[in-house]
């Protein structure tokens, strides 16, 4: 299938992130990796190695703690840095929760997904970042399917969709003026299941909540979420325990799990290729409404 | 809606990806199409089909409208037109595919550009009531400037010219006239309905007359092997790797990725712009060393001797060489509200080069639809395409387009807004 000198899929999707990662190094004075301890802060965080050995990371990674986090993904973070020798900050929601800039969502669903945009834009204010490079696929989410590789934010962290600038060739446009800065994305053309597909192939460890473990979990709106102290059971939702696993890692009070005995990336791959519904049809964030993702980023979301 | 599509974790290793781009004018139906080939190829999940057809239900729409599939963003649901370019995925065992949806309108000529400048294949989309119009000729066009390598012709909506194969072949001759004004190396034609499927993935049971290949077929199967430049060696420098660790204490590779031709250890290479001679010591990479590097991978460049070298530089071989000047012949594609301006400055990208150039001369525009050449006016404006002569601050390293898509391409851009204004092909 593949002639002597071509490149299998994941070659091409490699070749293409590394020249980006390294585009950004290259055109930005001071550039963070935003790192969120999921798949694809792992897959981009191997591709960052890959793309300056043997000379190490040269930027800080950023995490965007809610203080809703599963430990398992903590715990992953922790190590992967610690491995890998880079510098890690953490913006914390609740730093920005306790300094009076937002406030906490109330009622059942409450959720701290929301007020990350505050902490990211303070914290790329704060250090002076003028790139953030996430791990966002243009696959996971119809308005993240309209975004560049480089993506220009104003002054006030604004994306502008309607408005974007013209991205041709492999030619990246990163100028910019004072205060703005870019939101860079190496995996765009990646799909999940290039992503599952690179793990395997790169032999790359995940947290542990990617495959199947037994959880107590209640049921609401359609999304089983996990039992923890972020979340308030209801009257008629039932706690009960289940075999699971997680297709996305977000905030605890957000990210659904999905019935499952995927134990390994082999399985969990077979599992994506008849998978019925999307990696984030169990984003409680996502289904808040039709444009939730679009109104988000246009603030400053990831 | 989703079953598995013969993807299992052994066949899927190894696929060829073929990044099309779909174009048209409003209304020919090309979001229609792209949620067409996600349906019937089982790419589509069941929360984005039970979100779309909630959709068409409150807006009263009697079927499922698979078009808002690709319609990301709230305006352009609200108006029902593709504002932008939206990239889908889809892959069958055969291939991985990356489609760049673009706009119809006019005032989104610019992401239509955006979409295609990666593309290798462009499916044109025609309505078969309408025929050839002023922005199939545009867009066909401008798929040939960006020597898109592959063309296919869909000819769409044949329902409601009741099958009729006198139509389809009226405007398939109509359009080869266009065409040959055009350098197009590969061109096909399907008829198709994409709203009810025909010849998209399964055979059309209502043109029987018709016997060529499907869509779908046309997508697996088109030969793509040879479309990147694999004689020609060019080695645009973009990082110096310097890792100033013990272990690694004289360590220095270039960093970059491979825009033509073959690079091997002990080849002799000529670096530009210095013009000194070296051989390469190693091909580098995370995984250890690389016999044999060609385009597109991503490597890191050890030479055997110490010479300054830094982004922006090329790695050739010594017999040969690039374009190497300060002039530079291009046709332009303008992108900006605010018209280009003879003799004004803008800066220009080119590889991993950046510098910036002085418009010398607007040489003549194009009217896109008869393909000739306008001289009497000179002013360049958004969507205007021109062959233009500039001339860079310092020299650049640079292919005819037509022989290297990386190394034949730059961009201009407007000093005061940051903005990309023009997408220049090297003539």
């Amino acid at each position: 299938m593949i002639s002597s000198y071509n490149l299998s899929h994941l070659g091409e999707l490699e070749a293409e992130a590394i020249y980006v990662i390294r585009e950004v190094a290259a055109q930005f004075e001071n550039p963070v990796l935003m790192f969120s301890g999921g798949k694809d802060s792992i897959t981009i965080c191997h591709l960052a190695r890959k793309a300056f050995h043997p000379a190490k990371i040269p930027f800080s990674f950023l995490h965007v703690d809610t203080g809703h986090n599963f430990p398992e993904t903590i715990e992953f973070r922790d190590k992967l840095v610690k491995e890998v020798g880079v510098h890690l900050i953490i913006a914390s929601v609740q730093d920005t929760i306790d300094s009076g800039k937002v406030s906490e969502e109330k009622g059942p669903n409450a959720s701290r997904n929301a007020l990350q945009t505050t902490t990211l834009l303070e914290a790329i204010e704060k250090h002076k970042f003028d790139a953030a490079i996430g791990g966002a696929r243009r696959d996971e989410e119809k308005a993240r399917a309209k975004e560049r590789f480089f993506s220009h934010r104003d002054e006030f962290g604004q994306w502008d969709p309607k408005n974007q600038r013209a991205e041709l060739w492999s030619l990246f446009n990163g100028r910019k003026n004072a205060g703005e800065h870019f939101r860079i994305f190496p995996l765009s053309n990646w799909t999940e299941m290039d992503v599952w597909q690179y793990m395997l192939q790169e032999k790359l460890d995940t947290p542990s909540i990617y495959f199947s473990h037994k959880r107590k979990v209640l049921k609401r709106n359609g999304i089983l979420l996990a039992a923890s102290e972020f979340i308030a059971v209801r009257d008629n939702e039932i706690v009960e325990e289940k075999i699971v696993r997680f297709r996305t890692i977000g905030d605890m009070t957000c990210t659904g799990a999905i019935e499952s005995s995927a134990s390994s990336i082999e399985e969990v791959i077979e599992e994506v290729a008849s998978a019925r519904s999307t990696e984030r049809g169990g984003r409680l964030d996502d289904q808040r409404t039709e444009a939730a993702m679009e109104d988000r980023k246009k603030e400053g979301y990831f | 809606m989703k079953e598995t599509n013969g993807i299992d974790s052994k066949t899927y290793m190894n696929l060829e990806i073929l990044r099309f781009t779909t174009v048209g004018s409003v209304d020919d139906g090309k979001s229609t199409l792209i949620g067409r080939l996600l349906y019937d190829s089982k790419s589509i999940f069941d929360d984005q089909y039970d979100a779309i057809k909630k959709s068409s239900e409150q807006k009263g729409e009697s079927t499922v409208n698979l078009a808002l599939l690709t319609d990301g963003l709230r305006a352009e649901r609200e108006q029902g037109i593709t504002i932008d370019v939206a990239y889908r995925y889809f892959a069958t065992p055969k291939r991985k595919f990356i489609i760049a949806d673009t706009p119809g309108h006019v005032q989104y000529t610019r992401n239509m550009v955006t979409g295609a400048s990666s593309a290798r294949l462009a499916i044109i989309l025609i309505d078969a009531r309408k025929g050839v119009v002023e922005q199939t000729c545009r867009h066909s066009f401008i798929a040939s400037l960006l020597k898109i390598p592959h063309m296919v012709v869909c000819i769409n909506k044949m329902d409601l010219v009741d099958w009729d194969q006198d139509t389809f072949e009226s405007i398939k001759m109509h359009f080869k006239a266009f065409a040959s004004k055009l350098e197009i190396a590969d061109l096909r034609f399907v008829p198709i309905s994409a709203l009810k499927g025909d010849n998209i993935v399964n055979r059309s049971k209502n043109m029987d007359w018709f016997d060529g290949p499907t869509l779908m077929y046309l997508l697996e199967t088109i030969h793509i092997g040879s479309d990147l430049n694999h004689v020609d060696c060019r080695f645009p420098v973009q990082a110096v790797i310097r890792p100033q660790s013990t272990e690694h204490h004289d360590y220095r590779g270039y960093a970059g990725k491979v825009a033509g031709g073959v690079f091997k250890a002990g080849d002799e290479v000529m670096i530009l712009p210095s013009g000194f001679t070296s051989t390469i010591s190693s091909i580098d990479s995370y995984d250890g060393e690389i016999k044999e590097a060609f385009a597109p991978m991503s490597i890191t460049i050890r030479l055997e001797d110490e010479i300054d070298i830094s982004r922006g530089d090329m790695i050739v071989r010594v017999n040969n060489v690039p374009h190497i000047s300060q002039d530079i012949e291009l046709m332009i594609c303008w992108l900006s509200e605010k018209p280009m301006s003879l003799n004004g400055k803008y800066g220009v990208k080119h590889t991993t080069k950046e510098a910036r150039c002085i418009i010398k001369d607007i040489r003549y525009k194009v009217n896109v639809n008869n393909l000739h050449r306008i001289e009497d006016d000179k002013n360049v404006g958004l969507n205007d395409i021109a062959r233009i002569s500039i001339r860079t601050t310092q020299p650049f390293f640079f292919d005819k387009y037509s022989r290297n898509r990386t190394t034949g391409s730059v961009i201009l851009i407007d000093e005061g807004t940051n903005e990309t204004v023009g997408a220049g092909m090297i003539i």
